[in-house]
């Protein structure tokens, strides 16, 4: 009887591993395929209003699509972007850290649970569902309540000007997306407390400072760049966010003083008017538009894992 | 011996004054701030649930749930829903697959702190971090486009690409879970890596997939603005199950165009549209919590 040169299941296990490395390696490959194919497809199909435009498409400030015009200019968009966005930013920042402390430092481990899981679920709540609830209920409440409550209060700033009727503005699309973040800084923002050493903690507790100067001189300090990193992702979520915002920001491509105003982002006009094109032209002009989009949120994604990457609190106090 | 009038009574309680009075005022004050801050994020998910609830309930019946959506405006959701389900299945068979791979590429082949499983981390995260519509502008360059019209197929691609960071993502976390033990034990037998991998890793990750899974069909369930761009021109009335030849009816794109309609009775419906979809991913999303802490126990307990 003639020995077998090899274990029968050496080449089979030689020849799978070979199969789940190639399997695995493609998968790979996909994932970097599809980012290098988004940009690639961005640019080729933006290409006609490139040429055509160049970069005074990102300050020139006059959209009219339609026939006897046809001139794209990206500036209402960019600006409305920027102020909805920031506006969502300044009002789900301090809201999402608030709830965040609360989360990790105060709330006993069962309600911990329940209001996290609760306020993840406002992220699980789908865009269009935001955005049917913003124009249906929100809106209107925004315009008979507190629209004209600021602008009594706040009337001589530009921004709180006289409230619409309607309540479609953008500062209705600040609210919409300031809920639409929140949950992401929440959660985050409470998952970085909740690394914070009990050494310090305690140790502050123990030469007597009260819950605040913990959380002041501590819990902030030794997180801050985490928390702004976790600020920044949402701050892209709001960038990027197209059906809730086009439902509710009245889509006119005109920059106006007041917030209350209908206005327009680059997402929800790009959701807006890609279906109804109107010229040659206006097709290649919201892909440009995409693809300023697109550069602002990678810079927005990289600044945030740029900042995170500094971020770590085991290593900046030695403790394991 | 002089005694002070003012001197403190050492051996009586402590009691705040002065200084710490108002230091433990500042601090009540903030945590009272932090309290509110939980009770409006609540608040504000119970006000868009109610809302959708109060105005969806009164126009759900069973026969809108099952008859088709009429030609012109209104009508049921039966052939969305299924639209729905198929173009989401579909999306779901490419994204979980893919998930997975990549998931294995991180914990069983590179490692995760190698310079390509740290690279494809960043990959996913800019993934992730893609606007849902740019992602539905890219499969219009790429499939709508080639292809010359919009089909279901197109909007599952680009809902594979909205799903599949969160599922490598879920994937990797639940794999890395996996007791070392695990793995040493089957290379101590001579298992080659990949059987070790189809027998035991993947066997012992299967319930955290699972759920991660769930999470990210519930979140492309709805999708609205890649299906708006690769897959909004339909007929309206039939339930179409080829989704490589034709355009599909999804219930996301049912709200949406609702609102554009003249009809008053349509945004009625579309309230009703959103309850059903509501309640289905809320529901995904807990169920999906409840699986996910009971097999993290079981992994890390077993």
């Amino acid at each position: 009887m003639r020995l077998r040169r090899r274990a029968p299941s050496q080449p089979a296990g030689r020849t799978g591993d070979r199969v789940l490395f190639a399997l695995c390696a493609f998968a790979v490959l996909l994932v970097g395929l599809t980012l290098f194919g988004v940009i690639f497809q961005l640019i080729s199909n933006a290409n006609p209003s490139i040429s055509r435009f160049g970069l005074p498409f990102l300050t020139h400030t006059t959209w009219k699509p339609n026939k006897p015009f046809e001139t794209f200019g990206a500036g209402a968009m960019i600006y409305g972007t920027v102020v909805s966005s920031l506006f969502a930013l300044a009002l789900a920042t301090p809201l999402g850290i608030a709830i965040g402390l609360y989360l990790s430092m105060m709330a006993r481990p069962g309600v911990r649970a329940v209001v996290g899981s609760m306020v993840e679920m406002l992220a699980a709540v789908p865009s269009v569902i935001m955005g049917f609830w913003g124009l249906y209920v929100l809106a209107p409440f925004m315009a008979t309540h507190i629209e004209p409550a600021l602008h009594s209060v706040l009337g001589f700033i530009p921004l709180f000007g006289a409230a619409q009727t309607t309540g479609l503005g953008l500062f209705t699309a600040g609210v919409i997306l300031a809920l639409m973040i929140l949950p992401i800084i929440a959660s985050l923002s409470r998952d970085l407390f909740m690394t914070v050493p009990a050494e310090l903690k305690d140790g502050a507790a123990a030469l007597g400072a009260t819950r605040w100067e913990i959380i002041r001189g501590i819990v902030l300090p030794t997180t801050a760049s985490g928390v702004a990193a976790a600020t920044v992702l949402g701050l892209g979520r709001a960038l990027g966010e197209a059906i809730a915002v086009t439902l509710v920001v009245g889509n006119l491509t005109k920059i106006q003083a007041s917030l209350f105003k209908p206005g327009v982002t680059m997402a929800s006009l790009i959701a807006n008017e890609f279906q109804y094109p109107e010229s040659k032209l206006h097709v290649p002009s919201l892909f440009y538009l995409a693809l300023v989009l697109v550069v602002i949120g990678l810079l927005a994604s990289l600044a945030a894992r740029a900042i995170a990457g500094r971020f770590d609190v085991h290593s900046q106090f030695g403790v394991t | 011996m002089t005694e002070y009038a003012d001197a403190p009574d050492w051996t009586g309680p402590l009691t705040a004054s002065g200084n710490l009075r108002r230091r433990e005022r500042v601090s009540r004050a903030i945590e009272f701030g932090a309290i509110a801050a939980a009770i409006i994020a609540v608040a504000m998910l119970a006000l868009v649930v109610a809302g959708v609830v109060s105005h969806g309930a009164s126009n759900l019946s069973f026969s809108f749930v099952t008859t088709n959506e009429s030609a012109i405006a209104g009508g049921g959701i039966g052939n969305a829903l299924i639209g729905t389900g198929v173009v989401v299945a579909a999306g779901a068979l490419l994204a979980i697959p893919i998930g997975v791979l990549t998931a294995l590429y991180v914990t069983e082949v590179a490692g995760p702190a190698s310079r390509s499983g740290r690279a494809l981390k960043l990959g996913l995260d800019l993934m992730q971090g893609l606007p849902t519509v740019i992602v539905g502008l890219f499969i219009y360059g790429l499939i709508v486009l080639s292809q010359g019209k919009q089909t279901g197929w197109a909007a599952s691609v680009a809902l594979a690409i909205v799903m599949l960071p969160l599922t490598a993502r879920a994937s990797q976390e639940v794999l890395q879970l996996v007791p070392a033990s695990l793995r040493e034990a089957a290379d101590a037998l001579g298992v080659a890596r990949w059987r070790a991998v189809v027998g035991v890793i993947l066997p012992a990750a299967a319930g955290g997939i699972a759920t991660g899974s769930i999470l990210a069909v519930a979140r492309a369930a709805g999708e609205t603005a890649p299906v708006l761009i690769c897959n909004s021109i339909y007929t309206a009335n039939t339930t179409q199950l080829n989704i490589f030849t034709h355009g599909i009816p999804t219930i996301p794109m049912y709200i949406y165009l609702s609102t554009d309609s003249i009809d008053p009775n349509a945004i009625k419906l579309a309230w009703a549209a959103a309850f059903v979809l509501l309640i289905c991913i809320l529901a995904a999303n807990i169920g999906a919590r409840v699986l996910l802490a009971r097999n993290r126990a079981r992994i890390l307990g077993g």
